[in-house]
């Protein structure tokens, strides 16, 4: 059984037990995509990786080669946005949009550090801006307009600049008529912008209900961990909502679930294959057949 | 005034109670000894209570608020149906798995008007709370609340929901029927209903489980009602890995009515009677009434489409961000 995941750690800023955190080769690769474009599939020679569920050993080379996912147990790695959108986009060509858009500390937000203290601290350790990042690119010769969430930039967090980036990205979407699909990876909400958060779920809600007014297909694929704000509302608002096999999704966090209920809770609860069981997914989709299951499907939206 | 024998007190209300038990021996004191008169000094009294009242209410911690918001004698859902509408029938289900009884809701009159009303509701006392299961709701819940708004824009009635949850129930079953999937169609749906909604925090508004029944063209506070993204203890758990700053994560959110307010997240404050909704139902209903009856009056002069229009503006319109020129 895998071992349990506590992503509160990371919602608050902190370096979780997750695996990224946990793996200190994941964030030098991430580093060497961010930085360097001339050679960004390079990995440092001799990096290996050791897989949390079923302990298969390999090169980190060998692990990108097979997409992240382990080849002995199908074990999905979380990835960040820079691979989904090398692993989609035709060629590996995209642009990424609305990176203009930073976060800032309104409320004057203080816990344990400042909110600001966070975000810059947050910036300088991660080389992205904030935990979405627009997509625009072609997939099989068709545009998508893909928002990808970053589970390294606190948790995956819903604040101010995720409901925003979303917002442009509907319009984008209407504008040039291209699918939308928003890749979900977060803990929960942005605590730190306290209201704002929780009002970004009715936002970025109206704006879905004017990409399906404009008959534009919504995806939503869950990825591993979809949890709270996320699940409540366009994380589960999609014409399809997909996810990748493994993957924890649900409202409420397993910790406060147990707490709550004052008893373990089952194998596989809340993970793809129960949603899919219990009817709350169209399909659960292999990272490696991802590109292929989704050129199909907008062929048959469009046909 | 007398002093009600149930009325429960929080620690800082403590002052309003000893001047209570102070009434009660003069009041003795004059039962003993008819021949003195002791009026003067109970009226004094009753006179020290409404000051302590408002001195109480203008002196109010974050966090005093809070605990004020969930005041075992707060008037909840039913007590403001009760108070400000007649011929309130209950509707009950979801049509589909079973009636959620931390979610109440049916057809009323506000003074002669048709208006669906759909809220949390708390339980009044020990059995009760547990049968109202502290007022976090299920999916099935939010699916009854959806169900009555669709009936509601059937017939063209306007929408009132009151809110006051600590929050959706995390429980398993709630997981297995889809908890997120539920609040998150009511959120979507509501932004497209084409009769007028308001929405009232009439107590606690706790995250997404507030949220799942409170996108309209209003949201209204009530004065001592707080409402954001996750209750200060739990807040206080995840970002300060401990449960003892729940004040200070009182602090930090700026939950309060007035902050949201002044932020533009609510479009009004309902005043409360002094000293908190619990000391006066009637004068809290009272305080209520006009606000709810002047809005629908105006968002009936708008068409269906404009209303749409300007809900998700509104909604639109809330965060903040830097925007840097690249
Ligand atoms: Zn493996």
């Amino acid at each position: 059984m895998r071992h349990e995941e506590d992503f509160e750690a990371n919602l608050a800023g902190e370096d979780g037990k997750s695996e990224e955190t946990k793996n200190s080769w994941f964030k030098r690769i991430k580093k060497g995509i961010l930085t360097s474009t001339a050679e960004k599939k390079e990995t440092p020679e001799g990096l290996w990786s050791k897989c949390p569920e079923c302990g298969y050993i390999c090169t980190v080379n060998d692990l990108r080669e097979q997409l992240f996912v382990c080849p002995k147990c199908n074990y999905h790695h979380r990835i960040g946005s820079s691979e989904y959108f090398e692993i989609l986009f035709d060629d590996s060509q995209y642009e990424v949009l609305f990176e203009e858009i930073r976060a800032k500390d309104f409320l004057g937000f203080t816990d344990l550090k400042s909110y600001q203290k966070r975000l810059e601290e947050t910036w300088k350790k991660t080389d992205i801006t904030d935990s979405i990042r627009v997509g625009k690119g072609k997939v099989k010769g068709e545009d998508l307009v893909v928002a990808c969430m970053d589970f390294e930039f606190i948790g995956g967090s819903l604040g101010s600049v995720m409901g925003e980036r979303i917002a442009r990205a509907v319009d984008l979407s209407i504008q040039i008529k291209a699918p939308l699909m928003i890749i979900c990876k977060s803990g929960g909400a942005r605590m730190m912008e306290s209201a704002f958060s929780l009002m970004q779920l009715a936002k970025v809600s109206g704006k879905l209900s004017q990409l399906s007014d404009a008959k534009i297909p919504y995806i939503s694929f869950l990825t591993d961990p979809s949890f709270g704000g996320i699940s409540a509302s366009f994380g589960m608002l999609g014409d399809l909502n997909i996810a990748e096999p493994g993957a924890l999704i649900g409202f409420a966090g397993p910790r406060v679930i147990k707490e709550t209920i004052k008893k373990d809770l089952p194998e596989g609860f809340q993970r793809s294959e129960f949603l899919l069981e219990h009817g709350f997914l169209d399909f659960i989709v292999q990272r490696k057949e991802l590109k292929d299951k989704l050129a199909t499907v907008f062929s048959l939206f469009k046909n | 005034m007398p002093q009600d024998k149930n009325r429960q007190y929080l620690e800082f209300e403590k002052p309003i109670k000893d001047l209570f038990e102070e009434i009660e021996v003069q009041l003795h004191n004059a039962q003993k000894n008819p021949k003195i008169d002791y009026s003067v000094t109970i009226n004094q009294l009753q006179q020290s209570v409404l000051q302590k009242r408002t001195e109480i209410t203008q002196n109010l911690t974050p966090w005093q608020r809070v605990q004020l918001s969930r005041h075992p004698d707060r008037p909840y859902t039913l007590k403001y149906i009760d108070k400000v509408f007649t011929d309130f029938v209950e509707l009950y289900g979801d049509r589909n798995v079973k009636d959620d009884k931390a979610m109440v809701g049916g057809f009323a009159s506000l003074d002669g008007k048709t208006v669906m009303v759909v809220g949390h509701q708390k339980g009044i006392n020990t059995k009760m709370r547990q049968y109202r299961n502290f007022g976090m709701a299920n999916p099935e819940g939010y699916r009854k609340a959806l169900r009555l708004f669709r009936l509601a824009e059937k017939f063209n009635k306007p929408i009132v929901t009151f809110i006051d949850t600590p929050g959706a129930y995390p429980g398993m079953e709630a997981e297995e029927r889809g908890q997120g999937e539920a609040i998150a169609r009511n959120i979507y749906e509501m932004m497209r209903l084409k009769v007028p909604v308001i929405c009232v925090i009439i107590g606690e508004g706790a995250s997404g489980g507030a949220l799942g029944i409170g996108v309209g063209d209003r949201v209204f506070m009530m004065e001592n009602s707080w409402y954001t993204v996750i209750s200060p203890e739990n807040c206080s758990s995840i970002l300060w890995r401990s449960w003892d700053q729940k004040e200070k994560a009182a602090e930090q959110l700026k939950l309060t009515a007035g902050y949201m307010h002044e932020f533009g997240l609510i479009d009004g404050i309902v005043p409360e009677p002094a000293g908190g909704a619990h000391w006066d139902y009637q004068e809290s209903a009272n305080n209520l009434k006009p606000f709810l009856k002047n809005t629908i009056e105006y968002l009936e002069t708008l068409d269906p489409e404009t209303r749409i229009q300007q809900r998700i503006e509104k909604f639109n319109k809330m965060g903040f961000w830097d925007e840097t020129k690249s």
